[in-house]
């Protein structure tokens, strides 16, 4: 029956056509800005397609800013499993990359790949913990993890540049502070053939890996009974807060590793230039993403493709490189605007939606 | 009783007619051509199985749901309903199963926010004056300044239905409101609303499993069965056994298992020793007092207790969500703490009350949560990786004997009608061996068949050796099943009696508190 093969498609129909419509409607109104500051719309599209996906110089320049993007995705997706929404991510990520460079210069002299390993790891463990505060406060201390991890990412950001500017600063980095580099034969190469870094690599297996968790094995149906229903999820002999603070720390790994790519692969040492705004973009990446660890991937690399295109904005039509963080900003609001809509739109039913019987008839309550 | 001016509304009661109602959802009729009539003052009763489509009736009344095919009529004009606003403004109000009151709120500022179109600055002064004056009018009182997340189930109900009388409604809709209450604090509700309907005051449609709230109030039923109209009559002209067989569409036998039968409780060690338990409630303040129990296997203990005396903190600490601050919980002899191996190891298994919003995760699907106890053992998972095709296989064993209806094991188990939730978590709970069960209310929303099927599993689970420890707010109930019952008052066990030799009024004094046992016997 056409209705009943109908239905089933619905929820894919859904997660999927509903993002890319908010998306759709995020460039229409984008357009009209453009419009208005005197451009013609069609030229800069044309742009920035031209600057993420035109050629394989922008492939590659997409690709590079789509490593940490995933990462910084995930950092908001694994913990949004447990019901958490977590903004943390730029903080960690800071740690993360500040972690790394202490470790990969306090390992220097083991081999190349023991000195990346304990890099990646630190920066996952500098992230996992300050995410996994939040995860804590949350569920020991009943403070909204959104605030809080909002909170610690500024103070993240403020220890890594302390230590960047004071106690770890390398006296041989002048006009950029920075800590002691971890030395060139300790650093990320590139994918064979390619451009990018082996980070696009670890960021997409990390995606991965989440999502085969999540999707096949009992770690996902624990994290979705938590996140669903904590009472429940008592009841089924579950560690609600071993979950909660575990998903954070997931979260805060991902960005945390983020963090010591861009050490390990592309600066050299930690300082300010880590902190590219990619923790604050993760977070559109898994409302995109609609915090799927698989689409997390593709999204980071359409977002990477529009950060990408900045600089030919800028080169061929004098636009403030800025002009595509209003594009995602736009699409930010879209997105989370469009995301009540799922469930309820009735061009995907069959029938009427029903209307979910939480607000009364008086609006008196809840 | 005083007459109750202040609800002299313009226009009192509302006559009510239903053309041909309909209303589907995906493949599922939920509703399919259905007519009724209420004419103002009278008070219906609308029955059905479980799952026959009476909420989704009154849900289309209210406008939280459209239908799609049918016409109201209110004083015989065609009305469109198509948003709660205008449900409202016709004067058709509704009180739930579930609480829409403001937990933080007082009851006092519930009800004055509840008349909706507020002006800029609240005169407090004066609608606490007019509140005043409404209450006056009640046949009970009400804590106004008492936040309304720190009443009890029963008080919260009567202020919901207080709530819509102040609002001055015409029509009045009762989803099974009457499950969270004692039977005394029903009988105080429903008997203020038959009489505000008999003043032609209101008209009033009620949900209810329960015949008894049938015979006592209403002047007329229409029965559903599987979304059709099966049937409609005046209370007066009508048995129980005529209403119960209008609902299955057949002759039905309803008969209790009789005490003699069962067999005997095995000698053995305690399967659930309780010793010195005590617990602390939302606020701080002790709940459980130094509770001592044991439950032998293949024995039923029942616990008595006027809502809010302890039962339910009792019944979280042994699920797992309440932490207990003393005392301690054994299972076979060891100490347990409801962690998931133990509850694996120890085949311990529960029916907690409120199944939505206590065993159930409303947004998955109804395959994911009949598989909460087990997705993580053999054979639905080995070695942490999920055999979904084993998880759904079990889904559709559970759905077919446990005959749960429910579009398809993959629609979200929110979607169910309460009774088929509850039929969900008992296929659940009760499809595997279980050495010690935890119930709660395990019958609330059940209709009559699915109330007899219900209690002889939970009698087929004791003969089988199962350790069952019920709370139960039904004296009834606890008298047709269990072994014991002890009896909790403020946060403690104040009696205990074979049941057997159970008396009812003895069991109520006891239920009634310390104060009132003492004035009986001075
Ligand atoms: N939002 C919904 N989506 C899909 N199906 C629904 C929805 N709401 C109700 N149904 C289905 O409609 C049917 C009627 O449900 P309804 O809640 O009206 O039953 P009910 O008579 O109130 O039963 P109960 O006595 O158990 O409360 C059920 O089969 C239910 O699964
Ligand atoms: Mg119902």
């Amino acid at each position: 029956m056409l209705t009943k093969r109908l239905d089933r498609w619905l929820p894919l129909m859904e997660s999927v056509g509903i993002p890319i419509a908010a998306l759709l409607l995020a460039m229409l109104i984008f357009a009209i800005f453009v419009a208005i500051i005197g451009q013609s719309p069609a030229t800069v599209f044309y742009l920035l397609y031209q600057g993420g996906f035109g050629s394989a110089f922008a492939w590659q320049n997409s690709l590079l800013r789509a490593a940490p993007l995933i990462l910084t995705g995930l950092a908001v997706a694994i913990p949004a499993q447990a019901g958490m929404v977590i903004i943390g991510g730029e903080g960690a990520l800071a740690l993360g990359a500040l972690a790394g460079a202490v470790a990969g210069v306090a390992l220097s002299g083991l081999p190349p790949h023991g000195v990346q390993a304990g890099i990646l790891f630190a920066g996952m463990l500098g992230g996992g913990v300050w995410i996994g505060l939040s995860g804590w406060l949350r569920h020991y201390r009943g403070v909204n993890e959104t605030i809080s991890s909002l909170l610690l990412s500024y103070i993240g950001i403020a220890l890594l540049n302390h230590f960047v500017e004071g106690p770890l600063k390398d006296p041989a980095s002048l006009n950029k502070p920075s800590t002691r580099p971890i030395g060139d034969v300790n650093m990320i190469g590139n994918l064979p053939g390619m451009e990018v870094h082996y980070g696009l690599l670890f960021g997409a297996l990390f995606a991965l890996v989440t999502w085969i968790a999540l999707r096949f094995t009992t770690i996902g149906f624990s994290l979705r009974i938590v996140g669903g229903n904590p009472r429940a999820a008592q009841m089924a002999g579950l560690r609600v807060g071993w979950w909660v603070v575990g998903a954070a720390a997931m979260g805060g790994a991902a960005a945390g590793m983020a963090g010591a790519i861009e050490v390990a692969a592309v600066q050299g040492a930690a300082n300010a230039s880590v902190l590219a705004g990619y923790g604050y973009a993760g977070i559109l990446v898994a409302f995109i993403a609609r915090q799927n660890p698989l689409a997390v991937i593709p999204v980071a690399i359409l977002l990477g493709g529009i950060n990408a295109a900045g600089g030919i904005l800028q080169r061929r039509l004098d636009m403030p490189d800025a002009t595509v963080l209003v594009l995602q900003g736009i699409a930010f609001v879209v997105i989370i605007a469009s995301e009540t809509l799922s469930g309820r739109l009735r061009v995907w039913r069959s029938t009427p939606a029903p209307v979910k019987p939480a607000i009364p008839a008086t609006g008196a309550s809840v | 009783m005083k007459p109750i001016e202040l609800l002299q509304p313009a226009s009192g009661a509302l006559d009510l007619e239903i053309l041909g109602l309909s209303k589907h959802f995906g493949d599922v009729a939920a509703l399919d051509d259905v007519s009724l009539h209420i004419p103002a003052g009278s008070f219906h009763a609308l029955l059905g199985e479980n799952g026959a489509g009476k909420s989704t009736l009154v849900k289309c009344l209210v406008g939280y749901y459209t239908a799609d095919k049918g016409t109201v009529l209110v004083d015989q004009r065609e009305v469109e309903i198509p948003t709660p606003r205008e449900a409202s403004k016709l004067g058709i109000g509704m009180v739930y199963q579930h609480f829409t009151l403001v937990p933080s709120m007082t009851v006092a500022e519930n009800l004055v926010i509840a008349r909706g179109a507020l002006p800029a600055l609240l005169n407090w002064r004066e609608e606490r004056a007019r509140l005043a004056a409404f209450m006056e009018t009640l046949p009970f009182k009400l804590p106004l300044d008492k936040p309304a997340g720190g009443l009890a189930a029963g008080e919260k109900q009567k202020v919901e239905i207080i709530k819509q009388l102040y609002l001055q409604r015409r029509l009045l809709i009762l989803d099974e409101p009457t499950s969270v209450l004692t039977l005394d604090e029903a009988d105080e509700a429903l008997g203020l609303i038959k009489q505000l309907a008999r003043n032609q005051q209101l008209s009033v449609l009620i949900i209810t499993h329960k015949f008894r709230e049938v015979s006592a109030y209403a002047d007329a039923v229409t029965v559903l069965r599987r979304g059709r109209y099966a049937g409609h009559g005046k209370v007066a002209e009508l048995t129980v056994d005529q209403m119960a067989e209008m609902m299955v569409g057949s002759a039905v036998a309803r008969d209790a298992a009789p005490r003699a039968n069962r067999p005997a409780i095995p000698e053995g060690a305690a399967r659930l020793r309780i010793q010195q338990l005590t617990a602390l409630g939302d606020h701080g303040l002790p709940v459980l007092k130094n509770i001592d129990l044991s439950v032998y296997p293949g024995e039923i203990l029942g616990i008595a207790g006027v809502s809010g005396n302890g039962q339910k903190a009792l019944i979280e600490v042994l699920i797992g969500q309440r932490e207990k601050s003393g005392g301690k919980v054994q299972v076979h002899g060891k100490d347990y703490s409801g962690r998931r191996a133990e509850l694996a190891l120890c085949k311990v298994n529960s029916l907690p009350e409120e199944p939505l919003r206590n065993a159930c995760v409303g947004n998955l699907s109804v395959a994911d949560n009949l598989a909460l106890r087990n997705y993580d053992q053999p054979p639905l998972a080995r070695s942490g990786w999920i055999n979904w095709r084993a998880l759904r296989a079990q889904a559709k064993t559970y759905v077919e004997n446990f005959r749960i209806k429910t579009d398809g094991i993959d629609a979200k188990i929110q979607t169910l009608s309460g009774g088929n939730v509850q039929r969900a978590v008992l296929a659940r709970e009760l499809s595997h061996p279980v050495d010690l069960l935890i119930v709660a209310n395990p019958v609330f929303g059940l209709d009559f068949n699915a109330v007899a099927e219900t209690h002889s599993r939970l009698l087929a689970a004791r003969a089988q050796g199962t350790a069952i420890l019920l709370v139960s707010e039904d004296l009834d109930e606890l008298l047709e099943l269990s072994d014991r019952i002890v009896v909790m008052s403020e946060g403690e066990i104040v009696f205990e009696v074979d049941a057997a030799h159970a008396d009812i009024r003895e069991l109520g004094r006891h239920m009634a508190g310390s104060h009132a046992l003492a004035e009986a016997t001075a």
